[in-house]
């Protein structure tokens, strides 16, 4: 009988590490991400099924508050449009099943990938390939937005002052940390 | 590098984000199959370029990913203002005033 073939996710950064003493660039551990768009109606029975609220403000993310989804936050990322983690790796899709409205959920677990950028330099070494101003001031710890790294679109987040989570896509990861490699050599700080 | 307001980030983004998505305000015919070969030439093709004020549609593409539209000076290259798409044309004369008295 023919064996089944299941889809194994590829982790194509693991084992990888850069930066210097200003700055340490490394993998983050696989999580599981919702891709969510959802209209107005859905927004607080998703908000509730998820027990994360969903942002609203542009440029800010939300953390669940209960013990269960503390590892869980939710990305504002569009009007319509979230980017949920769960660095627990928590069953998405089933946590926003019973919630109604019109929203559409998809599981992006292993499309993306995170490098996490932290240290005295993380700012100076993301600014070398991200457009937007990343002080404090403009970005504050919370702060989340899409932007561009380099030539390749990332989901940007600010955990703490000087811990970035940098979301790419899989396919394009290598680029993304050999770029951020190569910019903690001589961060402008 | 420019620097664009985003309607719906609400606050000005680099130009890297965003993308140009051609002229704004052309109003797709409700019955495309009863108007003539000419109107639909000035529908599909005809675009205005003009010299001063010119309403374009932008794209947030790596952002919010949203389209919205933007009235842009072709002279000074300056955006005079943005809004969110679906919301009326702005007054050409009047933005031109403005972004004059803005400049003095």
């Amino acid at each position: 009988m023919a064996e089944a073939l299941a889809a194994r996710p590829q982790y194509p950064l693991e084992g990888l590490v850069a930066g210097s003493a200003q700055v340490q660039i490394t993998p983050a551990a696989p999580a599981s991400r919702l891709a969510l768009r959802a209209r107005p109606d859905a927004v607080a029975p998703l908000s509730k099924a998820l027990a994360v609220k969903l942002p609203q403000k542009p440029k800010t993310s939300a953390r669940g508050t209960a013990a269960k989804t503390k590892s869980r936050q939710a990305l504002w990322l569009g009007p319509d449009e979230w980017l949920v983690i769960d660095t627990d790796g928590a069953d998405l899709m089933a946590a926003c099943q019973p919630a109604t409205g019109t929203f559409s959920a998809v599981d992006v677990s292993n499309r993306n990938t995170a490098i996490i950028v932290s240290g005295a330099a993380a700012e100076a070494v993301i600014s070398s390939g991200c457009p937007q101003d990343l002080s404090l001031k403009a970005f504050p710890v919370g702060a989340c937005a899409r932007t561009l790294l380099g030539k390749t679109e990332i989901v940007l987040l600010r955990e703490e002052e000087d811990v970035f989570r940098v979301e790419c896509w899989r396919s394009f990861s290598a680029y993304a940390f050999a770029f951020l490699a190569e910019a903690a050599r001589d961060p402008m700080v | 590098m420019l620097q664009i307001y985003c309607p719906y980030c609400k606050e000005e983004r680099p130009e890297l984000e965003f993308r140009h998505a051609g002229e704004a305000h052309i109003a797709r015919p409700a019955d495309m199959k009863s108007i003539s070969d000419e109107e639909f030439e000035g529908y599909f093709f005809i675009r205005s370029n003009p010299k001063g004020i010119a309403f374009e549609r932008w794209r947030h593409v790596h952002g919010c990913g949203r389209f919205f539209n933007a009235a842009r000076d072709t002279v000074s290259d300056k955006f005079i203002t943005t809004y969110e798409a679906g919301e009326p044309k702005p007054d050409a004369a009047e933005l031109a005033a403005k972004s004059g008295e803005a400049d003095k």
